[in-house]
């Protein structure tokens, strides 16, 4: 459990957000191309921090501190990984500053469904509903169950301390070689 | 072999590193060497998985053209940059001391058989894709007279990607405002989709400079996408088709009649497909009947089945490049479950007048000399990633991955997946023995290179670094005109451009 230590350590938060920042930078850079898309994209992210600082108004008591949220990742294989990360972080970011075996193909872009996650029932109830775009890519996840999110679009809150996220098992609609996937 | 399990190789496993010399023959565990056939999606994503699941393996990743990367970015629309994020990934991959990229190779060829490979290698993973498309087979189709015919769509997407062998192909959108596409698959929404997007809105993207020119004088105002099927069959997925709902001054036009009794006559079906169910809301909610309120219009047609291409005014005064002028549809009915409906011609036939005609009814892999390969099923023949020959019996060493595995079917999450198995199953065969043994020293990376230097690939091979080199070039290029990319569409060029330093 080295790794759930290094993610809990505070040192190394200061760290993890250059790195972080770096990251988005970086695909910054890589789609310079400011489309619809990524307008309807840059919207919706504001509206999920909207919602995140009405969240934290709501539930912390000192307001605008942000504040470390610890969540449980569920690998296939049932290893767990422990991660702390600051409110509004997505939980695709977190999982690859821990080192969790999770996708991030489209890197947050909400263009694949690489980083679907599956949350727990009163979680998957509390958030706001997912945007038509998400539902599109979600349509495509391997293994879709009623709970089901992409990691990239679901910012950390407090009131998600304790939280544990599954990570899907690909091998569960595991098709016949050669067989054409039927729609979901 | 047995050697290994003597136990005084035991002993040497666990001594230091430096008496590693001694044991040479006594086969300590020695890195195991892959070679992944085909730069795209599939093949990266399996060395991807080599990497991140072993420490001992190498990865030799083999390409046709000089840039890597396959589809994602000569298939990839340009008004999708996000899809192509994943190359971050794939950077990653070529980046590691582990892997080296093999540019400007073709396997299979008289410089490099596929069985030099497969004995030089302890792995040997066929990534190459699907290169060639399904024909619709009708009279017609290659054109009359000098006109050109039914266009693949795939060759109309690979030439406003940039790919090098397509940039001869002729496109006129000037003498003519249809375009009627066949297929109902997400290739024919990507070239719908451009065809119809206003040439401003890509002009930042990485499409290529003579397309984007071509598109601003293109004078096509209506798509008509046809399927031999129903709206419960497409092959396409939502977000693809959300996509042609957003176009401006465009009506989207659909049978909503038939949309609605189809879903009504499957309901209880359609509740159980989340994806299907939400895409048809789509349709209800964004389509119009007939009728042309605005200047351009999408038409997305059901039930036919195309026929013949007729050419009208067949003559020598006609330019070669002027395009047929109707194509002749049968109408069909659907037969039999919803899942598995077949579409039956009733015999009533309809014209539809166009300009162009772009075929996009599928992709298809081509056999690769050396490997065994299903002419039916156009794939290389395998269980779970593993090739077999044609007796059905496994060969050692040798996998498949991606489309050439499973048939030219899903997004790049699902060759993710698919080569992420395949590469499981290498994983697999090395730690159980059945390949990479330790005592099979004529399987060594000095071995490898050597087989590579006589067949003169590390002379004409364009490495990771060159093209590097080719990507920072096309990336300046690109920011001097305000794209995110300028793509260099001649391989003599890519090459000049490569070795200039």
């Amino acid at each position: 459990m080295l790794r759930s230590l290094a993610g809990t350590a505070s040192s190394l938060r200061p760290r993890t957000r250059i790195s972080l920042l770096a990251s988005r930078a970086i695909s910054t850079f890589r789609a310079p191309v400011a489309t619809y898309k990524h307008k309807a994209q840059q919207q919706q992210q504001q509206q999920q921090r909207l919602w995140f600082v009405q969240q934290v108004s709501r539930f912390s008591t000192s307001t605008l501190l942000s504040k470390d949220v610890t969540v449980t990742f569920i690998e296939p294989d049932g290893n767990e990984i422990q991660a702390t990360g600051e409110e509004g972080t997505n939980l695709m970011e977190l999982a690859h500053e821990n080192d969790v075996d999770l996708e991030g193909a489209c890197e947050g872009a909400c263009a694949c469904s690489t980083c679907h996650v599956i949350l727990e029932d009163n979680v998957f109830d509390s958030l706001p509903e997912p945007t038509d775009e998400e539902n599109d890519m979600l349509d495509l996840a391997f293994a879709l169950t009623d709970t089901s999110r992409l990691g990239c679009q679901v910012l950390l809150t407090p009131d998600m301390e304790g939280m544990r996220i599954k990570l899907p098992s690909a091998t569960r609609n595991f098709y016949v070689d050669g067989a054409k996937p039927s729609h979901h | 072999m047995r050697a290994c399990v003597l136990p005084v190789a035991t002993t040497l496993r666990t001594a230091s590193r430096t008496v590693r010399h001694f044991a040479a023959s006594a086969c300590l565990p020695r890195d195991k060497n892959v070679a992944v056939v085909g730069g795209g999606a599939a093949g990266f994503y399996a060395a991807a998985r080599l990497l991140a699941k072993t420490k001992n393996v190498n990865v030799d990743v083999f390409e046709q053209l000089p840039t890597p990367y396959g589809l994602v970015r000569f298939g990839v629309a340009p008004d999708h940059p996000e899809v192509k994020n994943c190359t971050t990934k794939f950077d990653q991959v070529s980046g590691s001391p582990r892997v080296r990229y093999f540019g400007n190779v073709q396997v299979g060829s008289q410089q490099l058989g596929l069985d030099r490979l497969c004995s030089a290698y302890d792995g040997v993973v066929l990534s190459y894709g699907a290169s060639e498309d399904r024909r619709l087979g009708i009279p017609g189709e290659d054109g009359e007279n000098g006109r050109v015919g039914v266009i693949p769509a795939r060759r109309f997407v690979a030439w406003y990607n940039g790919l090098p062998e397509a940039q001869g192909l002729r496109v006129d959108l000037e003498s003519y405002d249809k375009v009627v596409i066949v297929g109902h698959g997400n290739v024919a929404l990507d070239c719908a989709r451009i065809l119809l997007t206003d040439p401003a809105d890509l002009a930042t993207t990485d499409i290529t400079a003579n397309a984007l020119e071509t598109l601003r004088n293109s004078k096509v105002r209506h798509v008509e996408m046809v399927g031999r099927r129903g709206p419960l069959q497409v092959a396409f997925t939502t977000k693809e088709l959300r996509e042609m709902t957003k176009i401006p001054d465009m009506d989207f036009i659909c049978d909503r009649e038939l949309v609605a009794a189809e879903c009504s006559k499957w309901a209880e079906w359609l509740d159980a497909s989340r994806s299907l169910k939400r895409m048809m809301d789509l349709l209800m909610k964004h389509t119009v009947g007939e009728g042309r309120r605005q200047k351009k219009s999408f038409t997305l047609s059901f039930l036919k089945s195309p026929v013949e291409v007729v050419y009208d005014q067949p003559g020598a005064e006609e330019s070669a490049e002027a395009p047929p002028q109707r194509i002749r549809f049968e109408v069909n009915r659907l037969e039999g479950a919803v899942d598995a409906a077949r579409a039956v011609g009733t015999g009533a036939f309809v014209d539809i007048p166009c300009g162009m005609v772009l075929r996009s009814i599928g992709y298809v892999s081509t056999p690769l000399a050396g490997a065994p390969f299903n002419k039916r099923r156009k794939i290389i023949p395998n269980i779970a990633g593993r090739v077999t020959d044609d007796s059905g019996e496994l060969v050692s060493g040798l996998y498949a991955a991606g489309w050439v595995k499973r048939g030219p079917v899903g997004v790049i999450a699902t060759t993710m997946q698919d080569a992420y198995r395949t590469a499981d199953a290498v994983i697999m065969d090395i730690s159980n023995g059945h390949i990479g043994n330790d005592s099979d020293t004529g399987r060594s990376r000095d071995a490898v290179d050597q087989m590579l230097d006589s067949s003169g690939v590390l002379e004409t091979c364009v490495t990771n670094a060159q093209w590097k080199r080719l990507d920072a070039h096309e990336t300046e290029a690109g920011i001097k005109t305000g794209k995110s990319r300028e793509k260099v569409t001649d391989i003599d060029r890519m090459l000049s451009i490569i070795r200039s330093e």
